[in-house]
Formats: C-alpha cells, structure tokens, sequence
C-alpha cells in the first residue's frame, strides 16, 4: 500500500494501461463480429450463427484460426520492413487510446484519475500526431512485399491517407475555436450541461467534414478501393499472412474505434449526458439497460437456443445481470455515468461506419482523390473561417 | 527534483549535427544526402529548443516553426528536382550528376 | 540516477543510433527509418524540455508529412542499394577523422560555456502554446506571412518540375 501511494503515478498507469489494453482488444474482436452482423442483417442473411450462440463466439475462433495458420513470407522481400510495417500499424493504433478520456477526471484513485490514461494539455494535437504517423504502416507494407499489387496498393492507400489527412485536422480547428483548448477534456468540459450545448450544432459541417475524412482516413468503404478484393487482390495487405494479417486487420478497427471516440469527444459531448444534470432519474439509465439485456437474453436462453449454445448465453444472461445490480448500487451508480454515455456514443459511430460499409458502393480512386482536394478541403477551409469570423464578431458585439 | 542541464542537449545537438555533416561527406544517394540536410536542421532545432528553455524566451520555439515550415518546402522542391534527375540520368548516384564538371 | 536523466540518456541514445544507422545504411528506405527514429525521439527531448506544441509539431510535419514524401520517393524510384565507390580513400582516412574532431570541438565549447553548464532552477513548466500563438501573430506576422507565400512558391515549383515534359 505504502509502495503504491509514493510511487502511484507509475502504478496507477501500468494498471490502467493493462486494463485499456485488455478491453480495447476485446472491443476489437467482436467489433469484428457486430460488423459481419449487421452487414448481414443489410443484406437479409444471418451472418455468424454456429460459433456460440448468435455467433458470439466467432471472434475467438478467429482468432486462433490466425494464430495457426502458416506464416508465409515472400523471399524476395525487405526482412525487417516486412515485419516492422503491421507492429508499426498496430502498436500506433493502440496508442491513441491511451489519451481519450472515457469519463470524468474528477473520479480519482490514490490522486490519480482513473478514467484517462494521460490527461495532456494538448492532448488533440498528440492524437493527431500519432494518426498521421499511421501512414507508414500502410506504406512499408505495400512497398516491402516486394510485388505489384501490393505496392499500388500501398502508395494509393498512403497518399489516400495523407490528403485525407489535412481534411481531418482543419474540420476539427472549428470546435478548438470554440472550445479554446486542446486538452480533451477541456473540449468535453466546455460542452457540459445538455445536448443542446454539443458542438455538433454549430459545427454541423465541420461534422459532416470530420466523418468523411475519418472514413477515408480509416481506409474504410466507400474509401477502401486501394484493399478491396477484385481490384488489387487485397492491396497493401496481399502478402501477409496470418498473425501479421491478423494485426493489420487489428489496426484498421483500432483506428476506426479511436476516430469514433475522438468524434463523441469533440462533437458530441464525450462523456456528458444528454440530459441535464438536474434530472436525476437518468443515473438509472446504464443499470436499467443492462437489465433489459439480460432480460432479451434469458427469454433467448430459453425459448431459441439448443446446447451449448444455450449454456454460453445462460452464462452471459447472469453476467448482464450481475453488471446490471451493480450499477444500481448507489455506491457505483455514479462512477458508472460517464463511461456508459461514452461507450454509448461511440457504439452509435461504429454502426454508421458498418451501416455505411453496408449499403454505399465504393468510389473510383481518381474520385476519391479529386473529392478529397477539391471538395472536402475547400469546405472545411471555409467553415474554419465562417466559425472564426462568427467568434471575432461574437467579441466584439 | 534534479534536471537535466541545458548543456546536455547542447553537446546532443553539436554531436548529431556532426553526424549529418558526416553522412552529407560520405553518403552517395541522393535521396541520403538530402536525409543528412534534415538532419542536420534538426539538431539546430534542438539547440533552439534548448535555448528557448535557457533563457525562457519563446522566441526560439517561434524560429523553430519557421525552420520546419522552411524544410517542408524545400523538400517538396528538392524532391521534385532528384525525381527529374533521377529520370534524366538513370541513377540516384550522385556522382554521376556531373555534366557541369570542368 | 533519477527519472529525467534517464529518459534524456534513453532518447539520446536513440537520436544517436539513428544518425549513425543514417550513415551505416546501405539502403535508402533502412536510412529513412532511421530518420524517422531520430526525429521521434528529438520530439520526446522537446517534451522534456517543455516545448509541447513543438514536439507535435514536429511528429505531425517532420515525421508525419516530410519523411512520407522522402519513403514515396524512395519506392517511386525504387532506390536500391547504394553503391560503393573507390574514390573516397582521402575522405576515408583523412575527412572521417577531422569530421570527428570538428564535431567534439563544438561539443567541448557547448560544455564548456559557463551560462548553459548550470542546470535550470525552478518548475519545468510546459511553455504555454497560447503564448507561442499571441508572439507568432503578433510580432512575427510577417515572417508567417512570408513563409506561406514561400510554402506556395514551393507548391508550384513541385508542380513545374513534377509535370512530365511533353
């Protein structure tokens, strides 16, 4: 205890980063799952069935379907670049996560917070730092494989990525105007009280803008021309076999999960309620959700599910609802808010981005290009000057 | 809480500097002795950082955003002119640019 | 040895390793990468030195952005493998030795000056960025405005030179 307290920076952190890293991994298998579900459910199919029941457990065999296949390594290619690219890919990915704040700073642990790794004072800037060093994942790949398609593909992915990229920060420089700082947990704090203070409201374009581009950026449909099969086989990634597969596969949703928080953080209130705080009846919110789930699942368990599956789903059926009771408890009914808005919003984002994978075909790539430079970028251009001229004027009236 | 010394980051930046001017001397490519420029750029940028740290002015973070802005554009440019170089002369060795040579 | 020290003696082992792969390296994308090593770690030491804004700065512009355009036009030229020529005994046995003394020579004067040997007294605070913004736009507006006049004049110098002569 004593060890704990004098060196709790240190502590707190390993603890934290160990849990962050253990739920982003699980968040990102069975992303994987939600994404082939309701795709499926888009096109009138079931998707994964058989895996566990509602093919929960799809994931998992996965998994280990990518750990035991063989690791096939072109001859000809640049050893160390080979294996550097996905770790590269995948670790810059992990790291964002590292400074998105998943609820109030306010809630403390041996004086440290708990709900965000690193609380820095530009902590949008590092984000935007670390994404646009995600870039060479992509483009080491692609040249290192040592063979066509997979170097088209990379040099197109990678300069799709960097032009995208400039849309991506001047649509955001519209809410640190309004927010005026970089910290993000300034952002969220300067849209407390209701959902009518979210910056999404004036800044609808810079809105619009920030998805378009994260969706390019992410290299994701109706963006994703330089990997799609039929085009160039599976561009950057055509030469990499399971486990390196597996991580770049790891990466583009890591990087998908992370434009979504950083899209609750900056237009939709983070970890802030929509509701005011005076009505004192949304606190109930996360425990009554999570007993509704149980309550689905139990009726499932018993009406559909046959064996083992049956089994798996009575297991899940008692751990929403122990998480349910606990969230009741007037001890932890509090500490629970700001995560459950989070991951809340941040689940909603990752359905428009399958919804969007579903139902948009995708664009040619000089399409792509020339929306990027000569549509998107003009447009955030201009709203970051509409929304400073609107704040000089707001100063001076 | 002891810090480190100023001096420190000085002597980094004389010796990365040095390590530029090495690799400018000796490097053949092209492209790699364009790599030894920005380095070079860089450990004058520390050694400004570390002053601006010294004598707690901001200036010297202000030139070190010029600096950068600088290096960008004549990367851009420079790359510009060795892609037309490297099309004209069929190699990236730079001894083989040496149609003004007397 | 406390915890300063140590990340400063990490980072600029790493800044050093860097530049001598730079060197070492016989093909353009390894010297790249080392390149790359070298400016991330010289973004941690301006962390330490509380340039916050800068270090981004210099991970989104100089890592992020310059070396992507420097590994494109490595795999667009398809760079390989630098040859060796025999012309460079001079510089071998008689540059490589003066370039090391020039190099300990400035060290020696940076150590040995008597206004950077003492250490800095007082908190480490973070330079505040909107303090670098207010002297950027207001004292040095016109060099601002000159670089992005500059930073055009690039844009359309790439351009020229990068269109194929017809």
């Amino acid at each position: 205890m004593d060890f704990i307290s004098q060196h709790a920076v240190l502590v707190v952190s390993l603890v934290k980063i160990a849990v962050v890293l253990f739920l982003a991994m699980t968040a990102l298998a069975y992303l994987s799952w939600f994404e082939r579900k309701v795709v499926a459910h888009i096109q009138s199919r079931w998707g994964p069935y058989y895996v566990g029941a509602h093919g929960l457990l799809q994931p998992l065999a996965d998994g280990l379907k990518f750990l035991f296949k063989e690791d096939v390594t072109p001859p000809a290619s640049d050893q160390l670049v080979y294996v550097l690219a996905p770790f590269l890919a995948l670790s810059l990915a992990l790291t964002t996560l590292a400074l998105i704040p998943f609820g109030p700073p306010n809630v403390r642990v041996f004086g440290q917070p708990v709900f965000v790794i690193s609380n820095s004072n530009i902590g949008l800037l590092f984000l935007f730092a670390i994404t646009s060093m995600g870039v060479y994942g992509v483009a080491l790949a692609g040249w290192s494989s040592n063979s066509k398609y997979p170097l088209l593909g990379g040099l197109r992915s990678s300069a799709q990525m960097v032009s995208y990229e400039v849309s991506l920060t001047l649509s955001v420089v519209g809410v640190l105007l309004l927010a005026g700082s970089f910290s993000l947990n300034g952002i969220i704090e300067s849209q407390r009280g209701h959902i009518g203070h979210w910056y999404v409201w004036p800044q609808i374009i810079g809105f619009l803008c920030y998805i378009t581009a994260a969706i390019a950026e992410t290299n994701r449909v109706p963006f994703d021309l330089p990997e799609a099969e039929g085009e160039l086989v599976a561009g950057f990634h055509t030469e990499y076999s399971s486990f390196k597969f597996a991580m770049f596969f790891m990466a583009e949703y890591a990087n998908m999960i992370t434009v979504s928080c950083l899209a609750t953080i900056l237009f939709f209130g983070g970890w802030l309620a929509p509701f005011p705080e005076s009505w004192t009846w949304q606190l109930y919110l996360p425990g009554v959700g999570l007993l509704a789930l149980a309550l689905y699942c139990a009726y499932d368990t018993v009406t559909s599910m046959r064996g083992v599956a049956r089994l798996q789903l009575a297991v899940f059926t008692l751990l929403a609802l122990v998480a349910g009771i606990l969230c009741l408890l007037p001890a932890v009914m509090p500490l629970v808010q700001g995560p459950f808005w989070f991951i809340t919003k941040v689940g909603l984002f990752l359905f428009l981005y399958v919804w969007v994978r579903g139902t948009l075909p995708r664009f040619r790539y000089d399409q792509l290009m020339s929306f990027g430079w000569k549509l998107l970028l003009p447009v955030s251009l201009v709203n970051l000057l509409a929304t400073s001229f609107v704040i000089l004027l707001g100063k001076r009236g | 809480m002891n810090l480190v010394p100023v001096s420190y980051y000085l002597v980094l930046s004389a010796i990365l500097f040095g390590l530029g001017v090495i690799a400018f001397i000796f490097k053949r490519n092209i492209i790699a002795i364009f790599m030894s420029i920005e380095l070079m750029l860089n450990a004058v940028n520390l050694a400004f950082v570390a002053f601006a740290r010294q004598w707690n002015e901001l200036d010297g973070l202000v030139f070190v955003l010029f600096v950068i802005v600088v290096a960008a554009a004549e990367v851009a440019v420079g790359l510009a002119i060795v892609i037309t170089i490297a099309h004209n002369r069929r190699s990236l060795n730079v001894e083989d640019v040496n149609l003004l040579k007397f | 040895m406390s915890l300063p020290f140590i990340l400063f003696f990490v980072c600029a082992g790493l800044a050093i390793l860097g530049a001598v792969l730079l060197i070492v390296s016989r093909e353009p994308i390894h010297s790249a990468l080392s390149l790359i090593l070298v400016m991330v770690a010289l973004a941690i030491l301006y962390l330490t030195l509380g340039a916050e804004f800068i270090a981004a700065v210099q991970v989104i512009v100089y890592a992020g952005a310059i070396m992507v355009l420097f590994v494109f036009v490595i795999m667009l030229l398809n760079a390989g493998v630098e040859e060796r020529t025999n012309w460079s005994q001079m510089a071998k046995y008689a540059g490589l030795p003066l370039a090391v003394v020039l190099l300990l020579e400035i060290a020696q004067w940076f150590w040995r000056s008597p206004t950077s040997a003492r250490a800095v007294n007082g908190t480490p605070e973070a330079h505040p960025t909107h303090a670098l913004s207010v002297l950027l736009f207001r004292q040095y507006v016109f060099p601002f405005e000159a670089t992005s006049i500059l930073i055009l004049i690039a844009i359309l110098g790439a351009l020229v030179l990068a269109k194929r002569q017809e």
